[in-house]
C-alpha cells in the first residue's frame, strides 16, 4: 500500500493543475460569453464580418 | 494627553500609527484625539464641526487611509458642473432640483452611511440624500439655484470619502468581475471538494473495514491540505457578510453558514491534532460549494432578468453622424446630439437619440423599446425612439431629444429607481429571517451543550447540522429571485415598473380604472364614414381633403394624410383658420374644409343637408367649393388593439373595470359599450376622478389607474399603483409606478398575470422555505442528520426556491 504515497500527491497535483487552469481560464475570458460561440461557429464570416466583436476580450 | 509619547497611538480617525513629531489634535466627545496626518485631521474637524460626532461612537470600522486631494483634484469636479457632462448621469426635476447618482469609494460600515447622509443633508441647497450601502451608490438631489453638484462632490471629500458621478457601464464592470469571482470560487471548491470526497468516502470506508492508522492519518493531512484553501478562499463571501451583519447588530442568514463552516473546520483540527476523532472536512467543501452554487445560479438568475435592462444600456449608440451644412458631417458622441441637429443613419445602424425623420423610407425596430417585434415602418415626418435600429434604408434625422431626456434615458431610470427600492414583502422576510436566524444562534448554544453534558463524542456533528440544515438562506433568498424574475418577464413585454411595490400593489389590485378614453382607444382619429353628396365621388373628395391638410399641422390631419391618397395635388394659397378650417385653391378651385359653422360663412352653402344624413358620433368636417357642399367626414376614435380582451380578461380574474373619461358622453359611451365596461363616467374633472378613486379605496378596494399620465397626475398619484401608457412615458415618469411601452393593451393582462403568479411563487417560497427549516431543526438538533446531510438539504432547498422564481421568466 506504499504506493498511495505516490500517488496521492499525483492525485493532488493533477487537482492543483485544473484548478490552475480554471482560474487561467476565468482571467483569460473563456467564460464571458457561453452563448456566442456557440452560434458564432454557424455564422458565414464573409456576411456577418462584425458579429462577436467581444471575443478574446481580455480582462485589463 | 500631551502629545510627547507618539509611539503607541494610532490616529482616531484612521487608524493608521501616528509617525514620531507629528502633533495634530482634534477634540472629539470632549478629549484630544492623536491624528496622523493633516488629512485626516482636517476630515475630523469637519466632522466634529458639522456636529456629527456620533460617527465615531456608532462607527465599527475605522476608514483606513483618507485621500487627502490636491487643489487640482477638486478644480476639476468643477467640470461635473458643466451641462455637458453633467447630461449622462443628471437628471432635472420640475423646477430648479436636479438628481444625480454617485458611486462613493470608502464606505465600510454603516456608520459611513450616516456620516454622508448627515453632511450632505446639512449642506444649504441639498434637498434629500440616499445613500445606499450595499451598492456604495448615493442618490443625490439638489436645488440648482442654491448649491451645485460640485459643492457637493467636494463637501463629500471633506469628510474622507471620494464620489463619482454613477456611470451605468462602471457598474456592468462591478457585476461582472462579481461573476468571474464567484466562478473561480466555485471552481476551487468543486475540483478540490471531489478530493476531499474521494478521502473522506476511503475514511467512510475504513470505518467500516478497518484501516492502519498512519494511512487514515495521511488522508487527514491530505484533506485538510484540500480543504485550507477552499475553506480560506472559496468560503470568504459567506464570512463577509456574515462579518458585515454582525457589525450591523443584525443576524443574516451567513451568520449560521460562518458559524457551521468555522466550527466544523476547527472541530477537524482539533481531531487531527488529537489523532483521534472525526474530520469534517467533506462536510465544509460539500457545504461551500453547494452553496456558492446557490448564490452563483442566483447571481445568474439575476443578471438574466436584467438582460433586458442591459440591452437597453447597450443599445444606446454611442456616437453619431452629424450633418455640417452642405455635404460635410462629423462623427460625434451621440451624448453631445443636441435637439435640432440632423444626424445620419445607415442601415443596421442604431438611431442616437430621438428625433423625426426628414428624409427617408426604412423600417425600424423598436422591440428592445415596446417589446413590440415586428419591423415598424417609418417614413418622412414619423418619429424615431433613440436605441431603435435602423433596418433597411438610409435616413436622414432631426434630433428632438438627446441625452437625459430622451424615451431611452427616462426608461433606464425609472428602472434603476425601481431595483433600489426593496418592496414590502421582502422586508418582512428579510426581518423574519433574521429573528430566525437569532433564535438558531440560541438553539445551537442549548443543543450543544445538552450533547455535550451526555454525549460529549456527538456535540459537534450535531451543532453542525443543525446550524447548517437550519440555515434560512431559501427563505432570503424566496422573494428577491421571484421580484427579480417577474420584473424581468414584464419588461421583455414591454411593461415597466417603476417603484418597488408596484408590483405587489398590483398584484392585490380589485379596482382598474382607465382615466381616460384615450388610454383604451388610440386617441388618434380615424376617418370613420364619408357622406357625399351625389353627383360627387367619394375619392375625389378625399383627394381634396388629404390635398389640403398635408399643409397642416393639426392633429387631426394625420387621419387624412395616413390614407396616402395621391393625385390632389398640393393647395396653393393655402390659409390655416385656427378654430376654423382650412381652405386653398386645388386645380383652380377654392376649397373649404373644417367644422360646419366655418365653412359655411366662407362658401356661402348650408350645410344642414350632409349634416341631416348622418347619425353617427364623432368628429365632424365638411368641404364645401364656392358653388356647393361637397362631403361630410365623420372622425372617430379607434379602439386599440387588446382593449376588449384585456377587459373580458380582467373581469374574469376578478377585477372590477371602470372608465373615468373628462370626454363628453358621445365619445366615452360607444367605447364603454364596445369593451362591455358597465361602469363608466364622462365629463369627470381630474378632481371628481381623484375623489372617486378615493371614495373606492375608502370601500377597501385598491386601485390601479391606467392612463397616459400627463395632465391626470393627481389621480394617477392618488391611486395605489399607476400605470402610464407609453406614449406618455416621458411626461409620466415622475408620477407612475408602472410604465407601458408596449403599443398592445393586452399587455397590462400579462402583467396583471405575472404579478399574481409572482405572489403565489413568493407565497409558495416563504412557505417551503418555513416549512423546511422548522421541520429540520429538531431531526438535526436530536442527532439524525449528519453534516453531510445538512449541507446537501440545505443546499436544495436554495437551489429549489430558486428554480421555482425562475418560472416567472418562462
Amino acid at each position: 500500500m506504499e504506493v498511495i504515497y505516490f500517488l496521492v500527491p499525483m492525485a493532488v497535483l493533477i487537482v492543483v493543475g485544473i484548478a490552475a487552469g480554471l482560474f487561467w481560464a476565468v482571467k483569460s475570458g473563456q467564460f464571458d460569453d457561453l452563448e456566442g460561440p456557440a452560434h458564432q461557429i454557424l455564422m458565414d464570416d464573409e456576411v456577418y464580418p462584425e458579429e462577436e466583436p467581444q471575443k478574446g476580450d481580455k480582462e485589463k | 494627553m500631551t502629545g510627547t509619547n507618539h509611539e503607541n497611538e494610532s490616529c482616531y480617525h484612521c487608524g493608521l500609527p501616528v509617525p514620531e513629531g507629528i502633533d495634530y489634535h482634534v477634540k472629539i466627545s470632549g478629549l484630544e484625539r492623536p491624528m496622523c496626518c493633516k488629512g485626516c485631521e482636517s476630515v475630523a474637524r469637519a466632522i466634529v464641526d458639522g456636529g456629527m460626532e456620533n460617527y465615531y461612537l456608532h462607527r465599527t470600522d475605522k476608514v483606513g487611509t483618507v485621500r487627502e486631494l490636491v487643489p487640482e483634484a477638486l478644480r476639476q469636479m468643477e467640470v461635473y458642473d458643466r451641462p455637458e457632462v453633467q447630461k449622462s448621469f443628471v437628471r432635472h426635476e420640475s423646477g430648479q432640483v436636479s438628481e444625480a447618482s454617485l458611486i462613493l469609494e470608502g464606505i465600510v460600515c454603516a456608520a459611513c452611511v450616516w456620516l454622508n447622509e448627515q453632511h450632505l443633508k446639512s449642506l444649504p441647497g441639498v434637498v434629500d440624500v440616499q445613500v445606499n450601502y450595499s451598492t456604495h451608490r448615493a442618490l443625490v438631489r439638489w436645488d440648482e439655484q442654491r448649491t451645485r453638484l460640485s459643492k457637493i462632490l467636494k463637501a463629500i471629500t471633506e469628510i474622507g470619502y471620494l464620489a463619482h458621478p454613477y456611470d451605468p457601464s462602471t457598474h456592468q464592470r462591478l457585476l461582472e468581475k462579481q461573476r468571474k469571482d464567484y466562478l473561480k470560487r466555485l471552481g476551487l471548491a468543486a475540483a478540490l471538494g471531489m478530493q476531499v470526497m474521494m478521502f473522506a468516502v476511503a475514511m467512510y470506508l475504513g470505518d467500516w473495514w478497518g484501516m492502519e492508522k498512519e494511512h487514515r492519518i495521511f488522508f487527514q493531512w491530505i484533506s485538510l491540505g484540500l480543504t485550507l484553501p477552499v475553506f480560506l478562499y472559496s468560503g470568504q463571501p459567506f464570512y463577509q457578510a456574515a462579518w458585515r451583519d454582525l457589525r450591523h447588530g443584525r443576524a443574516g442568514m451567513d451568520v449560521p453558514i460562518t458559524l457551521g463552516i468555522g466550527i466544523a473546520f476547527a472541530g477537524s483540527l482539533v481531531s487531527i491534532a488529537q489523532g483521534s476523532g472525526h474530520v469534517y472536512f467533506d462536510s465544509v467543501v460539500m457545504f461551500i460549494f453547494f452553496l456558492l452554487t446557490a448564490r452563483y445560479l442566483e447571481l445568474a438568475a439575476r443578471k438574466r432578468a436584467s438582460e433586458h435592462t442591459e440591452a437597453l444600456i447597450q443599445s444606446q449608440a454611442a456616437s453619431a453622424v452629424r450633418e455640417l451644412g452642405e455635404d460635410a458631417t462629423e462623427v460625434v458622441a451621440a451624448m453631445e446630439l443636441e435637439p435640432g441637429d440632423i444626424v445620419q443613419v445607415r442601415p443596421g445602424e442604431t438611431i442616437p437619440s430621438d428625433g423625426v425623420i426628414i428624409e427617408g423610407v426604412s423600417s425600424v425596430d423598436e422591440s428592445l423599446l415596446s417589446g413590440e417585434s415586428r419591423p415598424l415602418s417609418k417614413k418622412s415626418g414619423d418619429e424615431l425612439v433613440g436605441g431603435s435600429i435602423n433596418i433597411d434604408n438610409f435616413l436622414r434625422v432631426r434630433v428632438t431629444a438627446a441625452g437625459q431626456d430622451s424615451v431611452l434615458s427616462t426608461i433606464l431610470q425609472l428602472v434603476e429607481r425601481a431595483q433600489a427600492e426593496k418592496p414590502g414583502i421582502a422586508r418582512l422576510a428579510d426581518r423574519v429571517a433574521g429573528y430566525f436566524v437569532a433564535g438558531i444562534l440560541i438553539l445551537a448554544t442549548v443543543t450543544a451543550s445538552w450533547w455535550w453534558l451526555n454525549d460529549p463524542q456527538q456535540w459537534l456533528p450535531v451543532t453542525i447540522s443543525l446550524l447548517v440544515v437550519t440555515c434560512p438562506c431559501a427563505l432570503s433568498l424566496a422573494t428577491p429571485a421571484a421580484i427579480t424574475a417577474a420584473t424581468g418577464n414584464m419588461i421583455k413585454h414591454g411593461l415597466l415598473a417603476s417603484r418597488g411595490y408596484a408590483l405587489e400593489r398590483l398584484a392585490r389590485a380589485t379596482v382598474l380604472v382607465f382615466d381616460k378614453t384615450g388610454t383604451l382607444t388610440h386617441g388618434t382619429l380615424k376617418i370613420g364614414r364619408i357622406y357625399c353628396r351625389d353627383d360627387v365621388d367619394e375619392a375625389f373628395c378625399l383627394q381634396i381633403a388629404a390635398g389640403l391638410e398635408s399643409r397642416s399641422e393639426h392633429p387631426l390631419a394625420r387621419a387624412f394624410i395616413d390614407l396616402e391618397v395621391a393625385g390632389g395635388g398640393l393647395p396653393e394659397d393655402f390659409m390655416n383658420v385656427p378654430g376654423g378650417g382650412l381652405t386653398g385653391l386645388i386645380n383652380g378651385t377654392r376649397y373649404y374644409l373644417g367644422n360646419a359653422a366655418w365653412v359655411a360663412e366662407q362658401s356661402g352653402q348650408a350645410m344642414t343637408g350632409l349634416e341631416k344624413r348622418c347619425e353617427l358620433p364623432g368628429t365632424r368636417i365638411f368641404l364645401a367649393d364656392d358653388k356647393q357642399a361637397l362631403a361630410l367626414f365623420v372622425l372617430h376614435d379607434t379602439i386599440r388593439p387588446g382593449a376588449a380582451e384585456l377587459v373580458q380578461s380582467l373581469r374574469n380574474q376578478g377585477i372590477e373595470v371602470k372608465l373615468y373619461s373628462g370626454d363628453d358622453e358621445s365619445a366615452v359611451g360607444p367605447v364603454a359599450h364596445e369593451l362591455g365596461i358597465e361602469t363608466w363616467q364622462a365629463g369627470m374633472l381630474p378632481a371628481d376622478k381623484l375623489s372617486s378613486v378615493r371614495a373606492l379605496q375608502h370601500e377597501g378596494h385598491t386601485v390601479a389607474m391606467v392612463g397616459d399620465g400627463i395632465n391626470d397626475a393627481p389621480v394617477l398619484a392618488g391611486a395605489d399603483v399607476s400605470i402610464a401608457i407609453g406614449e406618455g412615458a416621458r411626461y409620466a415618469a415622475a408620477a407612475a409606478d408602472m410604465v407601458l411601452l408596449a403599443k398592445d393593451l393586452d399587455v397590462l393582462e400579462v402583467g396583471v398575470n405575472t404579478v399574481r403568479k409572482m405572489m403565489r411563487i413568493i407565497r409558495q417560497n416563504l412557505f417551503w422555505a418555513l416549512t423546511y427549516n422548522i421541520a429540520a431543526i429538531p431531526l438535526a438538533a436530536t442527532g439524525f442528520i449528519h453534516p453531510w446531510m445538512a449541507a446537501l438539504g440545505m443546499s436544495a432547498s436554495s437551489l429549489l426556491v430558486v428554480a421555482n422564481a425562475m418560472r416567472l421568466t418562462r
